[in-house]
């Protein structure tokens, strides 16, 4: 308390700070606000200066860095989304086509069928009446030679009996005859 | 059961038994304080304002105790604001995080309190914010002195405030800023009773503002520094006062932080009202 007292001998409020109350030491505060004033000056340049203006900086650009990869993690959705919606798209479109393919192919095949169908029924009839032309022509020619073969029968068996006859009446009795 | 209610039981009675031997050791300090030449406790010594350099002479410009911490907390401001920001990373290092903290807590106050057209003024505030905080906190450290134990420094700091709020609100509302006393809520007949008191309050205001701040910091160094001299007169019992200084000290953190928090939410408050002066 030596130096307090000493320093304190001149303040009015002496008696005061004789109880102990720096505080109360007035013959300080000149001093004290000096100082006080210096450091607040001092800091106040540092922080407007320097360190406000930098974490400012830092904390804004943060931000805009969180937003940028916010906004570009949303472009990216919106692409994966439109990317599936191409994908299935095309899909739906693939499988359009192959079923348009599909029909096609089956309309030609039976198209072909039909023509195939068509043609084969024409050749059956053409064989079927060929057919019939030839039975009636070897029928035909199966009567004529019947025919002949009964004349010559007949000529010979008449010739045997020494009977002489004549050509055209045996052929009209053997005609006459087959008639029935 | 049983085992869980002694648990349970146990808080409370070591919490009574702790401060009853804290009173008894108080008290008897002080009953037995006179007998014993030992005891010799001087709490406001730690306050003493001493040239830094030797020398009795105190004059306005002499560099003191009080200065050194001072620059200190300049020392503390710039290593955390500015060097501790010096990456500028976008992921920031641990420093930097607690500057940028610092740096939203205090611009969120302002804004929150003040209001948006406050912000302009936000690096004053956060000037008073970070001298009070350093000071306050270097305080703590044994040994050390603390500006803001000082009723000159938080007076000044008050009165900065105070002028500049009143400056402001008349060059802002011009006469308007009038009706901050003039309580229209009120029935008329109480408006001029509210008006006299609205304007004694308002010329409190400093005083209070800082003696708050002053009155915290100087209450509990002045507690740490006697519980020290009990420490140093109770022998074997010494243990006693070391565990309440423990317990004060922690306090005391709270209080360095706390203080520092009210006496910037009460400038916030104060520029509202200035800015708005409306009730």
């Amino acid at each position: 308390m030596a130096s307090n007292t000493q320093q304190t001998a001149d303040g009015a409020h002496g008696g005061a700070e004789a109880a102990g109350m720096p505080q109360l030491d007035f013959s300080t505060f000149g001093n004290q606000i000096f100082w006080l004033v210096v450091t607040l000056v001092v800091i106040y340049f540092v922080l407007t200066k320097v360190a406000l203006p930098r974490i400012e900086a830092v904390l804004s650009e943060r931000r805009g860095t969180i937003t940028n990869d916010l906004t570009a993690a949303e472009d990216l959705k919106q692409k994966a989304v439109e990317a599936e919606e191409a994908y299935n798209k095309a899909l739906a479109e693939a499988r359009a086509e192959a079923n348009k393919i599909v029909a096609e192919a089956r309309a030609d095949i039976q198209a072909d069928v039909d023509v195939a169908a068509a043609k084969a029924d024409a050749e059956i009839a053409a064989k079927a009446a060929e057919s019939e032309a030839a039975i009636a022509e070897i029928r035909a020619g199966a009567v004529d030679s019947v025919k002949t073969v009964a004349k010559d029968a007949a000529k010979e068996i008449l010739a045997s009996f020494g009977y002489k006859t004549d050509a055209k009446t045996v052929t009209a009795a053997v005609t006459s005859r087959m008639k029935g | 059961m049983a085992d869980q209610s002694e648990k349970q039981g146990a808080g409370p009675i070591i919490k009574i038994a702790f401060f009853a031997v804290l009173a008894l050791v108080l008290i008897s300090g002080l009953i037995f304080a006179p007998e014993n030449p030992g005891l010799a406790i001087h709490p406001m010594d730690q306050f003493e304002i001493k040239p830094l350099f030797g020398g009795d002479h105190l004059g306005t410009f002499t560099p003191t105790n009080q200065t050194l911490w001072m620059v200190l907390a300049i020392v503390g401001i710039v290593l955390l604001l500015v060097v501790g920001s010096r990456g500028r990373a976008i992921v920031p290092t641990r420093g930097q995080s607690v500057a940028e903290m610092l740096y939203g807590f205090v611009y969120k106050m302002v804004e929150d309190v003040a209001g948006k057209d406050a912000v302009k003024y936000f690096p004053g505030i956060m000037t008073l914010f970070m001298f009070i905080l350093f000071a306050n906190f270097l305080g703590l450290i044994p040994t050390s002195f603390t500006p803001t134990s000082h009723i000159a420094v938080t007076a000044v700091l008050a009165l900065i405030v105070f002028v500049f709020v009143t400056v402001l609100g008349f060059v802002k509302n011009g006469m308007g800023f009038l009706g901050l006393f003039w309580v229209s809520a009120a029935p008329l007949a109480l408006r001029p009773v509210l008006a006299l008191i609205e304007l004694i309050s308002y010329f409190v205001r400093p005083v209070s503002h800082s003696i708050r701040l002053a009155g915290n910091v100087m209450a509990g160094h002045a507690v740490i520094k006697v519980f020290a001299g009990f420490a140093a007169a109770l022998g074997m019992f010494s243990f006693l006062p070391i565990l309440a200084i423990s317990a004060v000290y922690a306090l005391e953190v709270l209080v360095a932080f706390i203080q520092a928090y009210v006496f910037t939410i009460l400038t916030c408050v104060y520029l509202k009202d200035a800015l708005h002066p409306s009730h």
